[in-house]
């Protein structure tokens, strides 16, 4: 997430999943322009397509997890219509349930997000399996005009959690005034 | 006074005054002329859904940006929302819904009672405010409520338009 995120543009709006994606957006330094889940599992990427239909002059990462994702996998072939450019879904998949108990999730089981990704429409998709490729994608995220896919394979650890602000009221007045939209 | 058949127009023309700029829906036959105005309007972005729940995160990405949604949906896919509803609870994302009924009266299909008969219990159970409209009548008016309730309350406003005001389902084989 810190290698993602470095140099990180002004106009880059961030909304990771519910679990490690929140934490480690959360420990990669806190931002108000960072709209942390702490629920609404499945959601994440529906909250950034509605997030980047309405600042078509900024520039959304949805960064969730491989669990999250599969629980709104619908939300692929919504924004695979929409197509927005200025959106990017990114899905650390490390092949397992996190916060559960390090069950292990479908993509451990032979299904493919990246593939899924593709088939709804979503176009360029990255497999992002070395440091080069997650450079290559840091530096996409400065500066992509299309709706972008990523599937970053991550290892199945738990490192230390670093736990955000969790007051949903105030984690939505805080990024609307970095934003500047009207109440 | 409103003439029986255009009342899909005057919740457009509501869903226009208010400012709504993106709108979600599951294809559903009550909402079909409403759905055709929202599609045919430069100024409105129509988001198709795989499912209702994907429209309760899309409204409160749209007030995390500065624009306004509104959800289009069935009866049905109210139980579709539930827990994705917790998000504008929490948050108190301001979430518009619109929804025709089924199961409720005349209903040919037994398998649309179920939630049709549990629908408005649900809704307040999860704090949304229900504005139920049974005549064309009385659409506007509470469409124009629900708006001042949501978005100036930053709250859940339902408008639950009966199935009597929508009218049969015509089923032929």
């Amino acid at each position: 997430m810190t290698t993602l995120l470095a140099g990180r543009s002004n106009d880059l709006l961030v909304v990771p999943g519910l679990g490690s994606t929140t934490w480690d957006l959360a420990a990669a330094g806190d931002d108000n322009r960072n709209f942390y889940l702490w629920g609404a599992m499945g959601g994440a990427a529906m909250i950034g397509l509605g997030l980047a239909l309405a600042q078509p002059k900024r520039r959304v990462a949805v960064i969730s997890g491989d669990g999250e994702m599969l629980m709104g996998l619908g939300a692929l072939a919504t924004i695979g219509i929409q197509r927005p450019g200025n959106l990017a879904v990114i899905v650390f998949d490390n092949g397992v349930y996190g916060e559960t108990g390090m069950q292990p999730s479908h993509t451990q089981n032979g299904v493919d997000l990246l593939k899924v990704a593709g088939a709804c429409g979503i176009g360029p998709c990255l497999d992002v399996r070395d440091e080069a490729a997650l450079a290559d994608l840091a530096q996409r995220l400065k500066g992509f005009t299309a709706t972008l896919f990523a599937r970053v394979l991550i290892d199945a650890s738990k490192p230390p959690r670093v736990l955000p602000l969790r007051d949903g009221v105030a984690l939505k007045q805080r990024f609307r005034a970095a934003l500047g939209v009207k109440a | 006074m409103t003439a029986p058949a255009d009342w899909p127009d005057r919740l457009f023309a509501t869903l226009k005054r208010a400012d709504i700029r993106q709108v979600g829906y599951v294809p559903d036959a009550g909402h079909a002329r409403l759905i055709d105005r929202c599609r045919a309007d430069p100024d409105i972005r129509d988001v198709v859904l795989t499912t209702e729940e994907e429209g309760v995160a899309l409204a409160a990405g749209a007030w995390l940006g500065g624009e306004r949604a509104a959800l289009l949906m069935q009866s049905s896919g109210v139980g579709n929302c539930i827990n994705m509803l917790s998000l504008a609870r929490t948050c108190r994302f301001p979430l518009l819904m619109l929804i025709t009924m089924r199961g409720e009266w005349e209903e040919f299909n037994p398998w649309q009672e179920p939630m049709g008969l549990i629908v408005e219990p649900v809704l307040k159970l999860c704090e949304a405010q229900v504005y139920r409209v049974q005549t064309p009548d009385e659409v506007e008016g509470a469409a124009e409520r629900a708006v001042q309730f949501a978005f100036g309350d930053e709250r859940i406003a339902a408008v639950v338009l009966s199935q009597q005001l929508i009218g049969k389902k015509v089923w032929t084989k």
